[in-house]
This record gives structure tokens, C-alpha cells and sequence, in this order.
């Protein structure tokens, strides 16, 4: 594997990401999946003086009915105008989106305004009708990984930690995984376009980590929509997970990176339905590899408490990161709620190792 | 006689036609852009159908143009035309090249031929990036080279894909011709794999196998039938690297309907022709015309495909699209031709 050759096509894939004042919306599945993950990307940008405003009259954009095939693409484009004029209302000009199938439906959206007019004005006659709203197109489209990308070496002279093993002082081995309508849909969208994506890569190596490029890489995480929204078709969800695990595992990855909802979600949660299936884990002695997304793992990185960035819930346990890398945590308080009450704890699982 | 001709760009064509027109007396300069002539012939091994040694056909050019002024490394910063005169402003020179920053001459000829395709634009396709993914040129320097050819970890390799149409017939890298000679060089490549490694087993992708010209559709069933050569109709969809250096493939066998993923050693992408950089900025000089592919567009496709449109400028070879070598020479010959009536008789219907 030739560096060099990733290199030239990054180059060739540079995005403009706003500097600061952004109009932040949220993702409809993430906060029930990995509750802190936004939480924590409000909390750096504030600590990093960051401008980041939120109308809590958003809405979903309806990206998961749209590639269900549930909501019609009109439908899909009138409410993300509705959030365009959310933004407009607000004063802001670059739009930053939680979700990276919102991130692909705002740029199909702009896109295809850009190309067809006539669409355009229809769907401003279709809010306005709607809901008496007018807006302004952003000026800058983001996701938040692509915000956090640009912010990444603050992060790290910020940070307490490196992505780095702190006994043997070797890097931690990651696997990155990007959402399909992060860069598949339109690559110059996309910080190093869509075949090797750098957003998250450079995340990686800005903080001390190693990239593992595998076999599978490209390959589906798992959700792929109807692969599991239709659940008949869960056992293709699954499979497609253990394909990616058993291409990886050779390279003995310590951390799973994403920047999606789906991604973290299923990458996660199927190691624990394969492992109580078959009996099968992927990390070292009995453990699985844990899965963060980027605000989680830029929250470690800073020093904050895992449990506050709400590593708890995941499915795989996290320990054995946090112990490479050498975060203190303290495992009495890992089910407590802000309030310090228990919010319960989840079974143990049979073959996985649980903390 | 006391007429002059330059040519621009010292690839076969160029060649060709600066030898027929110095050896018929004419005053002919030929410009380079590299330091050797010789364009793409130079770096192949052997040229299809018949296997034949490249650098046969260069040294018998290359004998032919023996009264040819050749001026190397040549950058070209101005061509104007002045009452049926033609002076090329050369902006750099190399050190040991004619020093001359100005050519006159009564006629020009363009042959600035064609670049290979950047396979690195299939960025799926990982070349540049994986160890064990080559080009058909690359595959050709390593058969010259005659060191054998071997996997970057310096194994003979026992499974080796060959994939047709890399940067043609792509909308995806705006490339909707066929680059012609690909598939049949594809073939002479598998062959010559097969006879160095008979051991190995050599699989063709393609989308349809072109065989347009006389003894290239002998070569491919020679391929199949005597050399046992699989041939797999269907799109490389993508690449990736296993950790032993090995190259997973995924693509589609459209014959049988079923997506196939397999490992190869090695990987060679037939990577086809794109207009030469320099076509684009001598056809703005002179005012040529191109078409939607960049290629520059003859003043009539069939009866005046030497002609440019301008009088006194003739087209040869690859300038205008994919070409064989065999062709490249004969369009030479027919642009030699033209040209030397055109400075015998200096009339309009030349252009």
C-alpha cells in the first residue's frame, strides 16, 4: 500500500468547511443510539469559542423515509427548505448537519436545484403555501465530521490524550468507516472523496493513531436501509457486518472510527448478536472492538469523562480502549445518570467480555 | 526545391512523415517535447499481432529521417502564420538541444499523438496505491527491462487479471471512446504472460473484445485455445489490497449473470489513449478545431482527414484519435503525401 498514492487523490478532494457560525441540525436516530455523540460536538465547539446555534423547531429531514422509499423526493426537499429557512430566520449561512444521510440529502437537494431551476421554485411555492416560510440557500454545507476535521489539530493541542497505546507508546490500530451519502453520492462533497476518504483519516493520524486500510473497507457497515429496515431481510444486515469483522480482524484493529448514524450503530451492535450467535468476537481475549463515532472519540482525545460522552450504552465495551490509551474511569459510576442514580444495567453477554 | 516543413511532436507519426518529406528534399524540422523521439513505441517491448520487436519499427523509422533536423525538449510558446509562413516560438530549451528559439517553415504538420490515460483517475481501481496494480505500460517497461515480471514482493505471479477499457468507453471519467488498440494489446499481453509463466493462469475482463483488424481475431482465439486464456465478459467494479500484497477484484460475469470477487496477483489495466497535454495548447495556437473527446477534428472525416481546415496545416497519426502503429505510420505517409502537394502546388483546397 502506497501512501503517497492516497495523498494525490486527497489532494484532489479539499472541501471548503465554514469557520465558524454554524446553524446545527440534528440527526432523528442518533441521540436514541449513541445519546452523547451530539451532545459532546455542542460541547467542544462551545470550549472552542465556536458559534454553533440550534432551533429546536427543526425537524427530521426525512432522509431515512426518502431512501426507504416511503417519503417522495418532493416531500424530502420541501422540509429541508423548511430547515433552510429555519436557518434563514436565524441569521445563520452555513448549514451543519448531525446526520450524514441528511448531509446527502441537503447536497442532492442543492445540487439538484442548481441543475434544475424550475424545481427549485417549485419547492419554494410548496413551503411558502405550507407554511408561509421563505429562505436563503446556505453558503456552506457541512457535516459535523467535516467541522471536526477542521478543527482536529485545536483538538489536539487541546487534548489530554493521543490515540496512542501508553505502555507501549505504539499508535492504536483503526479501522475508519464513512457513511455511504457521506462522499459515495457527490465525492467533491466529501473531504478526499468517496474511494479513500480522508475525514476521518486525518483525525486518525492528527491524533496519534494508525489507519488500517483492509480488504472490505468499502463494503457496507450493515444498515443499507431496507437491509434491515425490512426485517425480513435482517440476516443481509448481519452478514454484511461478520464480512466486514472477519476482513478486518487479521490486522488486529483496537478502535472502529464513524461518522454516520447507521455505521456505529450496526458495527456495534452486531459484534453482540454474533458473538451470542456463533460465539465469535474480533478483538483480543474475549472483547469485541469498540465502535465511537468522531465527537466521541474527540471527547476522549480532550479528557472528558467517558461516561459523560455516554460510552456506556455501547454495546461493545469501550474499557479496553480507554485502558490502552490510559483514561481513568471509574467503573461504579459507569450506569449512574447525571443525577447520580442508577439507570440500570444491561445483562452480560455470553462469550463478549463485559465490564 | 527550398520549401520547408516543422513537425511537431516526434512520436511514429511525426517520425514517419518528417523522414518521407526530408527524403523527398523538403527542409524538414522535427520538434520534440521529450529529450528521445520515438513517443510511446519507445517504452513497448512488442507491438501487436504479431509480437514483433518495437524498437524494429523505431530503428527503421529512425533510419529513414536521417536528414531530419531534430530539436528535443522543446516547449512550443507561440505559432503564428504570416503570407503561407509558419514560425514557432519555442519558449524553453534543454541544454544540448538545438538552440534555436524560432523555426520558419512553409507547412506544418502536427502529430503531438496521445497520452496514456491516468489510471489513477479509476480511483477504485487503486492504482498507485496497491503494491501488485501495473498498467499496460508499466507491463511493457517491465517486458523490456527483460528482468521478468514479478509481484512487488518479488514472487512469480500465479493468478493475473487483465482488465480492458481503463479510462475508455467510461462516462464516469468523460471518456466515451474506444481507445481501439487496448483489447488487442490485452490479448498479445496475456499471451506473452502465458508464455513466460505457463504455470500461471491469466484472466481477461472486458466489455467487448474489438478485434477489428486482420490476424486480431486469430490472436484471441490463439489466446483461448492455445494458451488457454479465460475471458470474462463484465466491468472491474473495484479493488483492494489483502495484507499479503494480493489484489481482491470485484467485477461481474454478464455471460452467467453473477457478481464474481476473486484474488489475483497481479493486476494490469489496459489504460487507453487521451489527447496528448500539448494537443490542446498547439490547437489553440493555430486555431485547430477538437471534439467533445479533445481530439482535434480533421477538416473532413473521410476525404480530407490529413487536412486541418487551415491551409498548410496537415494532421498525422493519434492527434486525431486512437490509431494503431500500423495506422499512425500509414496516416503519416497519406499526411506526407498532402503536404508535399500542397508546397508543390500552394493551393487553397489544402486545408
Amino acid at each position: 500500500m502506497k501512501i503517497e498514492g492516497k495523498r494525490l487523490i486527497w489532494n484532489d478532494y479539499q472541501k471548503e468547511i465554514a469557520e465558524d457560525n454554524y446553524f446545527y441540525v440534528r440527526s432523528c436516530v442518533r441521540q436514541n443510539f449513541f445519546p452523547g455523540a451530539e451532545k459532546t460536538f455542542l460541547r467542544y465547539m462551545k470550549e472552542m469559542g465556536k458559534d454553533v446555534f440550534e432551533n429546536p423547531s427543526h425537524t427530521t429531514c426525512s432522509g431515512i423515509g426518502y431512501h426507504s422509499d416511503i417519503v417522495p423526493f418532493e416531500t424530502a426537499m420541501t422540509m429541508v427548505a423548511r430547515q433552510f429557512a429555519l436557518m434563514t430566520e436565524a441569521g445563520y449561512r452555513n448549514f451543519v448537519t448531525s446526520c450524514i444521510t441528511s448531509f446527502g440529502l441537503y447536497s442532492e437537494t442543492l445540487e439538484t436545484w442548481h441543475h434544475f431551476p424550475e424545481i427549485e421554485e417549485k419547492i419554494r411555492g410548496h413551503l411558502k403555501n405550507a407554511t408561509g416560510r421563505e429562505f436563503v440557500k446556505p453558503e456552506n454545507l457541512a457535516h459535523a465530521s467535516d467541522v471536526t476535521f477542521k478543527l482536529r489539530k485545536e483538538i489536539s493541542e487541546a487534548g489530554k490524550y493521543r490515540l496512542v497505546n501508553h505502555v507501549t507508546g505504539a499508535p492504536i490500530r483503526v479501522v475508519e468507516h464513512i457513511g455511504c451519502h457521506y462522499s459515495r453520492m457527490f465525492p467533491s462533497k466529501g473531504v478526499g472523496g468517496a474511494e479513500y476518504p480522508y475525514v476521518l483519516v486525518g483525525m486518525i493520524e492528527e491524533w496519534g493513531g494508525e489507519v488500517i486500510d483492509y480488504p472490505e473497507r468499502r463494503h457496507c457497515c450493515g444498515f443499507g436501509f431496507r437491509q434491515y429496515l425490512v426485517k425480513a431481510n435482517r440476516g443481509y444486515s448481519i452478514s454484511a457486518s461478520k464480512k466486514k469483522f472477519d476482513s478486518m480482524k487479521p490486522y488486529k484493529p483496537e478502535l472502529i472510527l464513524t461518522n454516520c448514524p447507521g455505521c456505529p450503530m450496526f458495527l456495534d451492535r452486531w459484534q453482540y448478536a454474533i458473538s451470542e450467535m456463533e460465539g465469535t468476537t474480533y478483538g483480543e481475549g474475549g472483547q469485541g472492538i469498540p465502535v465511537v463515532t468522531y465527537e466521541e472519540l474527540a471527547g476522549l482525545i480532550l479528557g472528558y469523562d467517558p461516561w459523560d460522552l455516554g460510552l456506556q450504552v455501547h454495546q461493545v465495551p469501550v474499557e479496553p480502549l480507554l485502558d490502552k490509551i490510559g483514561i481513568p474511569y471509574d467503573p461504579e459510576k459507569k450506569f449512574l445518570d447525571k443525577d447520580g442514580n442508577s439507570m440500570g444495567q444491561p445483562k452480560s453477554p455470553t462469550h463478549l467480555k463485559f465490564y | 526545391m527550398g520549401k520547408s516543413v516543422i513537425v511537431i511532436g516526434g512520436g511514429i507519426a511525426g517520425m514517419t512523415a518528417a523522414g518521407m518529406l526530408a527524403r523527398q528534399g523538403y527542409e524538414v524540422t522535427l520538434l520534440e517535447k521529450e529529450n528521445e523521439t520515438g513517443g510511446h513505441v519507445a517504452h513497448w517491448d512488442r507491438l501487436f499481432p504479431d509480437r514483433r520487436k518495437a524498437s524494429e519499427v523505431l530503428e527503421f523509422t529512425g533510419e529513414g529521417m536521417k536528414d531530419v533536423h531534430v530539436a528535443k525538449g522543446i516547449s512550443i510558446s507561440r505559432i503564428s502564420r504570416q503570407n503561407n509562413e509558419f514560425t514557432v516560438t519555442c519558449g524553453m530549451q534543454d541544454s544540448g538541444s538545438v538552440m534555436k528559439s524560432h523555426f520558419t517553415a512553409n507547412a506544418l504538420i502536427v502529430a503531438t499523438g496521445f497520452d496514456l490515460f491516468e489510471a489513477r483517475r479509476k480511483e477504485e481501481y487503486g492504482y498507485g496505491i496497491y503494491n501488485n496494480v501495473i498498467t499496460s505500460a508499466d507491463l511493457e517497461e517491465k517486458f523490456k527491462s527483460g528482468k521478468g515480471i514479478l509481484t512487488a514482493e518479488g514472487k512469480i505471479p500465479k493468478r493475473i487479471g487483465i482488465i480492458h477499457c481503463v479510462g475508455s468507453r467510461d462516462e464516469k471519467v468523460g471518456n466515451l471512446y474506444c481507445s481501439k488498440v487496448c483489447c488487442v494489446t490485452g490479448v498479445k499481453q496475456a499471451i506473452e504472460l502465458k508464455e513466460m509463466y505457463p504455470g500461471s493462469v491469466v484472466f481477461s475482463f472486458y466489455m467487448d473484445l474489438r478485434m477489428y483488424d486482420r490476424n486480431f481475431e486469430e490472436l484471441y482465439y490463439e489466446a483461448q485455445q492455445k494458451w488457454g486464456i479465460s475471458f470474462i465478459r463484465g466491468r472491474l467494479s473495484e479493488c483492494a489490497e489483502n495484507p499479503d500484497g494480493s489484489i481482491v477484484i470485484r467485477t461481474e460475469d454478464t455471460l452467467t449473470g453473477k457478481p464474481l470477487k476473486m484474488t489475483v496477483d497481479l493486476l494490469i489495466l489496459l489504460a487507453g489513449f487521451v489527447p496528448a497535454a500539448g494537443t490542446a495548447s498547439v490547437a489553440g495556437m493555430i486555431g485547430l478545431k477538437t471534439g467533445t473527446d479533445g481530439f482535434v477534428n480533421p477538416a473532413d472525416s473521410h476525404i480530407k482527414n490529413n487536412l486541418s481546415g487551415i491551409p498548410g496545416v496537415f494532421l498525422a497519426g493519434a492527434v486525431k484519435g486512437p490509431v494503431s502503429v500500423t495506422e499512425a505510420i500509414a496516416d503519416a505517409r497519406a499526411a506526407a503525401a498532402l503536404t508535399s502537394e500542397y508546397l508543390k502546388a500552394s493551393i487553397e483546397e489544402y486545408a
